[in-house]
């Protein structure tokens, strides 16, 4: 059962500060050979990772939470994570 | 000295304003420090995120009439733990009056708090400054003098790093590798809107009171970790914490784990007709006492709250904020020898240990060493719920088939679950001794 709709509407009520620029970088090749790209397409609780048809991993940087979950779970150099510039990113109302 | 040299923006730098970073600050501006403290979110408290119950005597060290002035929700006298099964759960309901007075827990959601933190520091004359977001640490002779944002430098005779679970501070200043997976878990959260009245009814509570449930068992999906749901004035923040070694073993989904648990038969009627008004998540630490057991100081820095590793995780009790604040207070006091002294070099820095040592920080870390371990049982996310209900069952189900002593009931139980008794003998002399 889902209640409170499905992810992407419940981080439709969440607050953002979008940047242009992207704080995540998935090397495509190294997360495919190790199996890390269907692993954080699993683990993000933002959905901000996908499985494109091709078997790349698209990135949808924007809805992260900055947890920091895909960082410590990614396989060494398949992920450039760091935490956005100041001021941008998720904004938490309640935490 | 070189540091006597030094041109400084303030005395001490604090990276990041959480529960440590902003305690530290407000204890250093108390005693007459220059304090400056960066926080990259817009606003302190806007990266932050906790279960919710703060273990708050310390506060009172900091903030005499914490509880009255904090914007705290709710006081927590009732504290619930629960065996959770697909279709049964078993609860020990544990409510005292006397953990009202003096108030024990809280309630708190970060956003507010924080942000109240940082006023408190500010109104003693700590410079807060927001929106920025520290990239480095700036060296000099193998001490650290300051920190790098941007294209801006500021210097400082001494630097806290209050950074958090996720410290790149730390690991940049070769304190800490990266963090083995079963060392950490990812808590996926709601927080649900509620009338007030409906929360009192719903709870059976009253007034300022507030209730904590922990849970094990069928909320994780049977994955190492459990779920929590805590009252707020007017809201609920429920959630699941997922150890990331077994996260990624099992194969689960974080949030189809998060969403199974607040559908779960025996959670729902409890958050019901509620609206969701935040979903997040945070990485918070399973194995404290691991991570802390490395270096907690180079020369003029010094690193406290998550970003060393002070939280533990009982399985009863989550405790993070306390073990920030009182960390906070300890470094705060170890520099302010050093300013005594007027040098900041490692051996200055390593008082913070003795302070830690001398208050509750250092001794409950020690405690609690062996609790990560017991909590590797995996009997505890399955078996022992289902062998509780199935006792229970037994005594309540009153069939026409001829009664049993319970003896003979508890016997039958244990007869059919996997867990075998001396094995749960073995697990709750463990768990004596680990918790
Ligand atoms: C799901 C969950 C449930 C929990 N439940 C409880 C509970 O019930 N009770 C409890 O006591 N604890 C609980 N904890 C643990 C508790 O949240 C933490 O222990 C506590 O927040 C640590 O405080 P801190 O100040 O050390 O770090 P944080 O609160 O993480 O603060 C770190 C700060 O540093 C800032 N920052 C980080 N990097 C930079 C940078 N480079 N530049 C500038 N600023 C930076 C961040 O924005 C943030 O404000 C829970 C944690 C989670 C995730
Ligand atoms: S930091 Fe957390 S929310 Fe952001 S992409 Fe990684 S796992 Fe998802």
């Amino acid at each position: 059962m889902t209640i409170f709709g499905d992810v992407t509407q419940r981080l439709a009520g969440n607050t953002y500060v979008v940047d242009e620029q992207s704080h995540i970088e998935v090397n495509q090749e190294i997360a495919r050979k190790t199996g890390t790209g269907k692993l954080l397409v699993r683990v993000c609780p933002a959905h901000v990772y996908s499985e494109n048809e091709d078997g790349t991993i698209g990135v949808l940087f924007a809805a992260c939470l900055e947890c920091g979950t895909c960082r410590a779970l990614a396989s060494p150099d398949a992920l450039t994570w760091h935490y956005p510039n100041g001021g941008f990113g998720i904004a938490f109302r309640e935490g | 000295m070189p540091e006597e040299a030094l041109e400084v923006d303030a005395d001490v730098i604090v990276i990041g304003g959480g529960v440590a970073g902003t305690v530290c600050a407000h204890q250093l501006a108390q005693a007459g420090k220059q304090v400056i403290l960066i926080e990259r979110g817009g606003q302190p408290g806007a990266k932050n995120l906790s279960g919710g119950i703060f273990y708050c005597r310390v506060m009172e060290q900091v903030f005499p009439d914490f509880v009255g002035e904090a914007p705290v929700e709710r006081r927590i006298t009732r504290n619930v733990l629960s065996f959770l099964n697909p279709t049964s759960h078993f609860n020990v309901d544990y409510w005292d009056q006397r953990l009202a007075d003096p108030v024990n827990a809280v309630t708190v959601l970060r956003a507010k708090l924080d942000a109240w933190l940082a006023e408190q520091c500010e109104d003693a004359g700590v410079m807060v400054m927001p929106g920025i977001r520290v990239d480095s640490l700036l060296f000099e002779n193998g001490q650290v003098v300051g920190v790098k944002a941007g294209e801006d430098e500021l210097h400082a005779h001494v630097v806290v790093a209050a950074d958090g679970v996720n410290s790149f501070i730390a690991q940049q200043a070769g304190i800490r590798a990266k963090e083995p997976a079963q060392n950490l878990a990812v808590g996926v959260k709601s927080v649900i809107g509620l009338p007030e009245k409906v929360i009192e009814d719903r709870f059976n509570v009253t007034g300022n009171d507030g209730v904590a449930y922990a849970l094990v068992g069928d909320c994780t999906k049977t994955a190492a970790g459990g779920g929590f749901l805590y009252t707020n004035k007017e809201s609920i923040s429920v959630g699941v914490v997922l150890r990331l070694d077994d996260l990624e073993a099992k194969g689960l989904t974080s949030s189809e784990v998060h969403d199974h648990f607040l559908g779960h038969p025996a959670i729902a009627p409890l958050l019901r007709d509620g609206e969701l008004l935040e979903y997040g998540c945070h990485l918070t630490i399973e194995n404290g006492p691991a991570m802390a057991a490395h270096d907690l100081a180079r020369p003029g820095l010094l690193i406290i709250g998550d970003a060393a590793g002070f939280t533990l995780n009982t399985g009863l009790t989550i405790r993070g904020m306390d073990l920030a604040a009182g960390s906070g207070i300890a470094a705060a006091k170890t520099i302010i020898k050093a300013f005594e002294r007027g040098s900041y070099g490692q051996q200055d820095m390593d008082d913070y240990k003795k302070q830690l040592g001398a208050t509750f920080v250092g001794a409950d870390m020690k405690t609690y060493a062996k609790a990560p371990n017991f909590l590797e049982v995996p009997r505890m996310y399955q078996d022992y719920g289902l062998l509780l209900t199935d006792i229970f069952h037994d005594i309540y189900s009153c069939d026409t088939t001829p009664r049993k002593h319970i003896a003979a009931t508890a016997a039958g139980a244990f007869k059919r679950s996997k867990v075998k008794l001396l094995t749960a003998l073995g697990d709750m002399l463990k768990a004596a001794r680990a918790l």
